[in-house]
């Protein structure tokens, strides 16, 4: 192949998905604009919100990847059977280390703003958020991401081009709207004790 | 080399990447509480944050899937005349030409539609689109090139590293690059 045919192929491929990407990036942002009051009510949690998009993004980014290439190499076959030791695996794995990053995040946040002198909310409510954001919206993700890359897989589509924007897609809007029920539960519960 | 497919092994090779990178990220967003007071006062801006991130993520994303597939199935070369590398490099640019325009659009047509604001100009932030996403677009081609080499000379599965890096490094250069133009052409 050319470097003119590799490019057409590339660019063909990818433009649907990430025009489709592209309207998800707008509502997470219509979305972060809405949420100035939660923001607000909890200091810290701007400063948390890249990591744990970026999060969503690598653990369930990977994990489409990971799919997309096994399909390619004929390892797994393109359909959820519940019973494939290797698809519940990753998928276990990418949940666990979803939240486990998520918590480091948390973690890591409350202590460098507290070393800034900047204002923070207390550990256990950043904590907090951070676990139950990152479970809600993995258990999402790895559904979404499994079903994407198979229906579009078995529809004669390229994995490799789906996963990316699909994740960063539905990570981002479901990030963001998993982050706000997430911080309004945890302030829920922090107000009844 | 590909990781073996059991919930420790695919931990013991990603668990080391994600914590550095969540550090990169916290970095990536105390840029973005320096910034909160400009962002307030431009919510056009606001809006172009995540979709900026998100789409020159993607761009390197994409990109990297590629490469990474080729690299499994033995077609790609690190030489700088290798095709597939050249022509992926090109596709990368001209998708970045197309969709960051809409970008800006989008982000200032939502902006007015839920706000009504409009104390940025569109032809204003469709020109702080395009420029940072043609900025974003080179840096991620650059960056993704890179980590896929390292990947590839250290013997890792690119599929573990390489997304996650390429990814996190666009966030990152997303961040700085948007507030980059915002200071020259706001």
């Amino acid at each position: 192949m050319t470097v003119r045919d590799v490019a057409v192929e590339a660019y063909k491929e990818a433009l649907p998905a990430l025009t489709a990407s592209l309207v998800g990036g707008l509502i997470a942002g219509v979305v972060l604009g809405g949420m100035r009051a939660e923001l607000r009510a909890v200091p810290g949690l701007l400063v948390l919100v890249p990591a744990l998009l970026a999060t969503r993004g690598n653990v369930y980014g990977s994990l489409g990847a990971r799919i997309a290439t096994a399909l390619h190499q004929g390892l797994i076959e393109p359909r959820v059977t519940g019973g494939d030791e290797r698809l519940r695996a990753a998928a276990t794995a990418a949940l666990a280390n979803g939240v486990l990053t998520s918590t480091f995040a948390a973690v890591v946040a409350y202590f460098l703003l507290t070393f800034l002198g900047s204002r923070v909310a207390p550990l256990p409510i950043l904590v907090g958020v951070a676990i139950v954001a990152g479970l809600l919206s993995g258990i999402v993700l790895t559904v979404v991401v499994v079903s994407v890359v198979f229906a579009g897989y078995r529809r004669g589509r390229n994995p490799d081009t789906i996963v990316g924007p699909v994740v960063t897609t539905t990570g981002d809007v479901f990030g963001i709207l998993f982050l706000l029920i997430a911080v309004r539960t945890v302030l829920a519960v922090a107000g009844v004790f | 080399m590909p990781t073996e497919w059991t919930v420790r092994a695919i931990t013991r090779a990603m668990l080391p990447v994600l914590l550095v990178l969540t550090l990169v990220e916290l970095g990536s967003g105390l840029v973005l509480g320096s910034f909160e007071a400009q962002l307030l006062r431009y919510p056009s801006l606001l809006v172009l944050v995540p979709v900026t991130i998100g789409t020159a993520g993607n761009l390197g994303s994409v990109l990297a899937a590629r490469l990474s597939t080729s690299f499994h199935l033995g077609t790609l070369s690190f030489s700088p005349r290798d095709d597939e590398l050249a022509g992926n490099a090109v596709a990368t640019l001209a998708l970045a030409v197309t969709v960051f325009p809409v970008i800006g659009a989008g982000a200032w047509a939502a902006t007015f539609l839920v706000s009504g604001d409009t104390s940025l100009a569109l032809r204003t932030v469709v020109i702080v689109a395009l420029s940072s996403g043609i900025s974003l677009a080179v840096l991620a081609v650059l960056v993704t090139f890179s980590a896929t080499y390292v990947a590839y000379r250290f013997g890792l599965d690119p599929d573990d590293v390489v997304i996650p890096v390429v990814t996190n490094v666009c966030d990152v250069l997303g961040v700085l690059v948007l507030f980059g133009v915002a200071q020259v052409l706001v």
